[in-house]
């Protein structure tokens, strides 16, 4: 139970990054490797932000004014991971426009075939 | 308290693991949108509610959209 | 082969990681920016939210990069996708009454509340980036009902391109004025949990919320219309 509780949250932010890894690696469908991309970019948000808890803080917002300041989880990651979040997106976005108009030029998204009609 | 983020997490390896498997592109976004939303519901088990606000209204609804508008213009099931 | 070998390197990865995962240790942060941000936040930036003055404060130039970044995602996206397809007008049948009703009803809902978690982002959790993407998605339902027509291209054109330029404005008056570094904060700090609180932080909020929402609605445009 000890384990339990000081590394799960470890075991799932890695469990997601292998598994966005192996489909990037393994799938050979374009759309299938972007979804790995974005399965890969939850993994690493979610490990980010477990390093900065600190057990049995609160949220760092001064919503009353007597909470007291000493209590509270480390801010600078999820400003960090903030930013993170926004710039999957954007990647996510281009990559798409990028294999809608592959599949334009080329009639299929699997990339053995692409691969072997160059020019 | 433990047990259910340890049952949360283990459903999202099991959604991820899914998205492999699955030969329909459509069944492989929602689950890459269910690993999304167990996400959000994990940062606000971490005390950080912002982060839990973008990933859940950012991961979850508006990359679900653009990849089924993407699937849409191309082409449905894995070959 | 390519699947053997792609598992071996995934082993070696994980190997890796586990044998040194013994050092982070979980829920005991030693970290001393955290511990000072949070100790000095409320009388140098005088905003609640100790996030959003780490965002836009502390670390103000980042939140511009990331701006760059999405407006340069946005770019590149409208010039791939160059001709129209005319996919707005093929024979697609209307949309349904539950739709047409539930938009009516819904759409000035969901747009008070993206400005609503914008405008109070240093009160209460929630930011410029949040409210944009609730905005984006208050649009993605007036595409989803009218098909192309509900969309006012050069409105959008002009409420990105003005908030990215108030956004830059606002740091050069703080070169300026005030503390001779760009991005600082110039304007007076108020009380503690105020709306009219935090200096220039609400402003550039406004701005960062206003030309993500506007963006990531062109991008789901451009997505739809042209090909």
């Amino acid at each position: 139970m000890e384990f339990l509780a000081d590394y799960i949250y470890y075991i799932g932010a890695f469990g997601l990054i292998i598994i966005g890894l192996l489909i990037v690696l393994v799938k050979h469908n374009l759309i299938k490797v972007i979804i790995g991309l974005s399965i890969l970019d939850t993994g690493i948000n979610l490990f980010l932000i477990s390093v900065g808890y600190l057990k049995n803080g609160t949220a760092p917002i001064f919503s009353r004014t007597d909470l007291e300041p000493g209590n509270m989880v480390d801010p600078v990651p999820q400003a960090l991971v903030l930013t993170a979040i926004v710039i999957g997106v954007a990647i996510l976005a281009l990559a798409l426009s990028l294999a809608v108009k592959l599949y334009k030029h080329y009639g299929t998204l699997d990339l053995r075939k692409i691969k072997e009609q160059r020019w | 308290m433990i047990i259910v983020v340890s049952l949360l997490i283990v459903f999202m390896l099991i959604a991820a693991i899914a998205a492999i498997f699955f030969r329909d592109l459509l069944n492989a976004v929602i689950a890459a949108c269910m690993v999304s939303l167990i996400a959000a519901i994990l940062f606000y088990f971490l005390h950080a509610p912002d982060v839990a606000m973008a990933e859940a209204s950012i991961g979850a609804a508006l990359v679900a959209a653009i990849f089924i508008i993407a699937i849409r213009r191309t082409q449905r099931h894995e070959e | 082969m390519r699947v053997i070998l792609s598992i071996l390197v995934l082993i070696v990865i994980c190997l890796g990681i586990v044998s040194s995962l013994h050092r982070i240790p979980f829920g005991n942060p030693e970290t001393k920016i955290g511990k000072y941000c949070i100790n000095k936040g409320r009388e140098e930036t005088g905003a609640a939210n100790i996030v959003t003055s780490v965002v836009v404060n502390y670390r103000g130039f980042d939140t511009l990069g990331e701006v760059t970044i999405l407006f340069l995602a946005a770019i590149g996206l409208g010039s791939i996708l160059t001709s129209m397809s005319k996919w707005s007008q093929r024979k697609t049948e209307p949309a349904s009454l539950i739709l047409k009703t539930g938009c009516r009803f819904l759409l000035p809902l969901i747009l008070l509340f993206g400005a609503y978690i914008f405008i109070h982002g240093h009160l209460s959790p929630g930011g410029g980036f949040q409210g944009g993407a609730i905005i984006a998605s208050a649009f993605l339902l007036i595409y989803l009902t009218f098909h192309g027509k509900g969309m006012n291209e050069t409105g959008s054109k002009v409420t990105e391109s003005s908030s990215g330029l108030i956004f830059i404005l606002l740091g050069l008056i703080g070169l300026a004025v005030g503390n001779h570094y760009f991005l600082s904060n110039f304007l007076p700090k108020g009380q503690l949990n105020d709306l009219f609180s935090a200096g220039i932080i609400p402003l550039i909020y406004i701005a960062i919320g206003l030309k993500v929402g506007s963006e990531l609605a062109k991008v789901i445009y451009n997505l739809m219309e042209k090909s």
